[in-house]
């Protein structure tokens, strides 16, 4: 105890965080009594991710910090106290709390803040920072009494902050000192085309405006006046204009400061201090500060490698960039201006599409120095790779950004890098770093993100992660058998197109086509399911009734017993009174166990199979429809009671999700589909855990993909959002058909999600934008599917032949006597074995 | 034992799969293949879940072995020997069984 030193880590944030995390998975971790101050009132959170607050994710969500983290390491945080003072000589921190700690070795991670520009009236109510939480949260609340909201800067963080008062329906303005968007990186060419891509998301761009004074407005609560003499009416202004490394505790005790602001450190992060050190956004290196996590992380490593007496060096750090805006893609990497000496530049500009590439190379034609990519930035991953591992650029560098127009792909091969490259610059993965982990038997995309991080951060590298797990586990030799079963050398996939190219209606004719054998289990269901999916006929025609499992079969769910359970449709977990008591007397009239579910609704359980037909005759006659709960297939649009009755209810989620379940029962899938609707975010219905999930926000509806709960819980991704219910129900549409038609047998859409190369983005190019130029083809099929809807039940019911299997002995009338229930708390239960062999005795 | 007894019709047998029939207080899950004309008789009881369902499986082969695979937890058994495939220490019984005419015969004490 007496022998560890005292480490002090001032600041919380993203940077501080990651040193911790990294210190605590080093050797010398035992070495330290750590304590870290954090002035917010929250642990370090993500806030790369900020911006997704509004789109519903919670503090929780963006946190970075491990349940019980701090407890599990012994690591003392002051939460809420800001360090105000350190004393070299002393070698103490105080902070405003009063607390005073002796340290052997102090770490600065106190970031940034947001510069406010100069004007007169920059601080009048509803003038805001956009940094942190409660920034946010400040935020919020004013655009709720706002109607026009302003952006100073026209920077990244500029345009992600414009889209967030976009989305929070607020008229919207970016006001761009310089004369373009995004200086720092683009050229005019870049700059103007990202100008309407933007003024496309209804933002107003201004630029070239230096805002003079803020004043009271005629119309709004502010006047912006610019020095051209034009003004700007506007409710609320957020500054996003820049950052300004927090140094001020630095400077008080006497360490070197940067010209342009920030701690000086030498290449082991160490300040002018030979015990304190800087890193993140509040130190400079080089007379270079940084305003991205990457290098703050590099620094973070370089401090835990120096503290344990490493040799490693901070070398400055990559600052290309990628901007997160849906539906706009631009990124920037290296020198974008062309800046150095004999640089060539290769531009690509295609007005039609709304494109513009450009690349910057070396004099020799032969290294990639910097890019610019505006409306369409899918070749980042690839230039990227050229430019931070200096790998020789193709004869005719060019064809880097030019369409493809032949079959030829100019990307470059995963296997081409070395195994030093750097994959993910965030977390520092390299290419061996992924490729031990896949030796070590992580062969999934999701065991690779748990084992490595790599692409758990901003999630440019996914893709290339993707190609490289593809790549070795195709090397090694894996045999990826991606062959359904013995009787099928197709994935699903293959068969879902063949069934749907030369129009296949049975499994016998599939099987004589394309497959030998006689089947089993699994190619049965899962062909089962892609006929029932594409052709929505009955399932218990003659052709079809062998291929069903033993709940499709009976149009019921088994139970651990042999006996099966009942659940009627209950639209948006909607029912009448007199609904409620049809059920309720055909569970008293059969003796069932009756339970509400999961799903809203209600379940019948212990019905014997020959039950099943008068049960389903009364609950017809009472109104009632099969609930597919035995199906892999649509179950229940779950909703909260929203805008009728809740008195924060922003829409009617009951009457959507009836519309939505009515619209969707009975569509036949790889997996059970579940929805939900939530009448406002506060999300009662839990929308955001479910396959499709939709939100009413003011604009409209927020609509969420690929959620899960279950076994592997997945928070939906956000797909649109302020969508009418014309659009949301084509997106549904498409979503869901091209799940239908591409995920692989008994996969939830959150796993397919995962596996889908290119993830949301490329399923939203899909959705959105048409990309395949198949939406046409999803929409005709899912109103072929809603078209042909039939209640199970009802047409089951119709037929003396079905009805004929529904007894548990070909030759008798007897029931099975090795079904027995005992009552518990007033109802039924299966007989437990000692149960049911003592009721046996008895009997004999 | 060993004596041929009536069931059914073959209309009450369910191609590419399966029926209980109630035999002599014994339940037979009876499957029908009318490609090859084949019937298969075993016990209706799964030793697994401990209840008796193996009629309602879904049947096929593998590796050429006619087999049915449990509703309940899966196993596969042979429709031939009764033999669990995946765990070779589990067997249930299978009985004789065959079509004359338009009525199907099970017999308890042939294999
Ligand atoms: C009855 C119910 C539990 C209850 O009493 O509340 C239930 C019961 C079963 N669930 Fe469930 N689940 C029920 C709601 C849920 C929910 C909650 C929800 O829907 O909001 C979930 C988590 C949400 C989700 O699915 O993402 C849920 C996740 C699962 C899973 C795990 C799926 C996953 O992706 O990890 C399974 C296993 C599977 O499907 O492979 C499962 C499987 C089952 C099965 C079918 C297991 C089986 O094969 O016997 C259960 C029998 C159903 C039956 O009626 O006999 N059930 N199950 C619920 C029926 C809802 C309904 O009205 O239809
Ligand atoms: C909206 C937004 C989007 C962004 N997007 C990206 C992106 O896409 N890619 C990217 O790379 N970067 C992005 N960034 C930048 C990234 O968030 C920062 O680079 C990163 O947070 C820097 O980490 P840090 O720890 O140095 O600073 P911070 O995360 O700001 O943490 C510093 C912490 O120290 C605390 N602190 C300061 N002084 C004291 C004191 N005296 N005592 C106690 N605590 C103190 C502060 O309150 C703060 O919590 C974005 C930033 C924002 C705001
Ligand atoms: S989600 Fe909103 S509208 Fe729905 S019940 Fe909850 S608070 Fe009310
Ligand atoms: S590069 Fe950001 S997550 Fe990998």
């Amino acid at each position: 105890m007496s022998n560890k030193q005292t480490l002090v880590v001032i600041g919380n944030g993203m940077v501080g965080q990651n040193f911790l995390v990294s210190l605590m998975a080093s050797e010398i971790k035992d070495n330290y009594n750590v304590v870290t101050f954090c002035e917010e009132e929250l642990p370090a959170y993500d806030r790369v991710h900020l911006s997704e607050y509004f789109s519903g994710k919670s503090a929780d969500d963006l946190s970075l910090v491990e349940e019980g983290f701090f407890e599990t390491n012994n690591i003392t945080i002051h939460m809420g106290d800001k360090a105000s003072s350190i004393d070299r000589a002393a070698k103490t921190v105080t902070s405003e709390k009063g607390v005073e700690i002796a340290y052997d070795k102090l770490v600065l991670a106190t970031g940034s803040t947001a510069f406010i520009p100069p004007i007169p009236g920059n601080d009048r109510e509803g003038c805001i920072a956009y940094r942190t939480i409660d920034d946010l949260d400040e935020m919020m609340a004013t655009a709720k009494t706002s109607k026009v909201g302003a952006v100073v800067g026209g920077g990244l963080l500029g345009l992600e902050a414009a889209k967030a008062l976009r989305d929070l329906n607020l008229e919207t303005h970016v006001v761009q000192f310089a004369p373009r968007l995004m200086e720092a990186q683009l050229d005019d060419g870049g700059a103007l085309l990202l100008k309407q891509k933007i003024e496309d998301l209804g933002v107003g761009v201004l630029t070239s405006k230096n805002t003079t004074q803020i004043v009271d407005g005629d119309t709004c609560k502010h006047k912006m006046v610019f020095a051209d003499g034009t003004e700007l009416e506007t409710d609320m202004i957020l500054y996003s204009a820049g950052i300004r490394p927090r140094y001020e505790i630095a400077d008080a005790c006497g360490l070197d400061i940067a010209d342009r602001g920030g701690v000086v450190i030498n290449d082991q992060c160490l300040t002018s201090d030979e015990d304190i050190y800087a890193i993140g956004e509040c130190a400079s290196w080089n007379n270079q500060t940084f305003g991205l996590v990457a290098p703050g992380y590099a620094m973070a490593r370089t401090v835990v490698d120096h503290l344990a007496g490493g040799q490693d060096e901070f070398t400055g750090a990559d600052m290309s960039t990628k901007l997160k805006l849906n539906g706009v893609d631009v990124a920037s990497i290296g020198d974008a201006h062309g800046t150095t000496a004999g640089s060539l530049v290769y531009t690509y500009q295609n007005g039609v599409d709304g494109v513009y590439k450009r690349i910057v190379v070396s004099e020799d034609n032969k290294y990639l120095l910097g890019a610019v990519l505006v409306g369409d930035a899918s070749g980042y991953p690839t230039l990227h790779q050229y430019y931070s591992n200096e790998i020789e650029l193709p004869s005719n560098p060019d064809s880097l950004i030019l369409p493809a127009r032949s079959d030829e792909s100019v990307g470059l091969g995963p296997d081409a890098l070395p195994a030093s490259a750097q994959v993910c610059s965030c977390f520092d993965v390299t290419k061996g770093d992924i490729c031990t982990s896949i030796e070590g038997g992580c062969t999934t995309i999701g065991a690779l993100k748990d084992d490595t991080k790599a692409a758990t951060g901003c999630g440019g590298c996914a893709a290339l992660v993707k190609s490289v797990l593809d790549c070795e586990l195709e090397k090694a030799g894996f045999e990826v058998n991606t062959d359904i079963c013995e009787h099928f050398a197709y994935t699903r996939q293959d068969l879902y197109n063949l069934i749907m190219v030369e129009e296949i209606k049975t499994f016998g004719e599939l099987l004589e086509k394309h497959g030998s054998g006689k089947g089993c289990e699994i190619c049965k269901q899962a062909i089962g399911s892609i006929l029932a999916s594409y052709w929505n006929d009955y399932v218990l025609d003659d052709d079809h009734v062998s291929l069903q499992d033993t709940n499709d079969t009976f149009l019921a769910n088994t139970q651990k017993d042999g006996t099966y359970s009942v659940v009627p449709r209950m639209t948006g977990g909607e029912v009448t009174p007199d609904g409620l008591i049809a059920v309720g007397n055909v569970a008293k009239k059969y003796g069932l166990y009756t339970k509400i579910t999961g799903g809203q609704r209600v379940d019948l359980f212990g019905a014997r199979v020959d039950q099943l037909p008068p049960i389903w005759q009364e609950l017809i006659d009472a109104g009632f429809e099969s609930g597919h709960a035995y199906g892999k297939s649509l179950r229940t649009v779950k909703s909260c009671v929203g805008s009728t009755w809740c008195r924060f209810g922003v829409d009617d989620s009951v009457g959507l999700a009836v519309e939505l379940e009515n619209r969707y029962k009975g569509l036949r899938a790889p997996h059970k589909i579940k929805f939900a609707v939530s009448g406002c975010t506060r999300e009662c219905a839990e929308a955001q855990s479910k396959d499709i999930g939709v939100i009413a926000v003011e604009g409209g509806w927020n609509l969420y993909v690929c959620g899960n709960g279950g076994m592997k819980p997945r928070h939906g991704d956000l797909f649109a959002t302020n969508l009418d219910k014309e659009t949301l129900i084509k997106y549904i549409d498409r979503v869901l058909t091209f799940y239908v038609r591409t995920a692989d047998r008994l996969q939830r859409t959150s796993v397919w999600m995962e596996n889908m190369e290119g993830g949301l983005d490329y399923l939203k190019s899909v959705v959105i934008d048409d990309k395949l130029q198949i939406n046409d083809q999803l929409e005709a099929h899912m109103q072929h599917v809603v078209d042909t809807y039939q209640c199970e039940w009802t047409t089951t019911m119709a037929d003396e032949n079905k009805l004929k299997r529904f007894r548990h002995f070909v030759n008798s009338d007897k029931t099975d006597e090795n079904i027995i229930f005992v009552e518990e708390r007033g109802q039924i239960r299966p007989a437990n074995i000692e149960e049911r062999a003592l009721a046996l005795a008895e009997e004999a | 034992m060993s004596q041929w007894v009536d069931v059914c019709s073959v209309d009450d047998l369910i191609p590419h799969s399966g029926v209980c029939a109630l035999v002599e207080e014994t339940q037979v899950a009876i499957f029908y293949m009318p490609e090859d004309k084949a019937v298969f008789a075993i016990n209706n009881f799964d030793p697994f879940s401990l209840i008796n369902i193996l009629s309602r499986g879904l049947i096929g082969d593998i590796q050429g072995e006619p087999m049915v695979s449990s509703p309940i937890y899966k196993q596969r058994f042979s429709l031939k020997t009764g033999v669990c495939m995946d765990d070779e220490t589990v067997k249930v019984d299978s009985y004789g069984v065959r079509i004359e005419g338009d009525r199907v015969e099970v017999n308890l004490g042939a294999v």
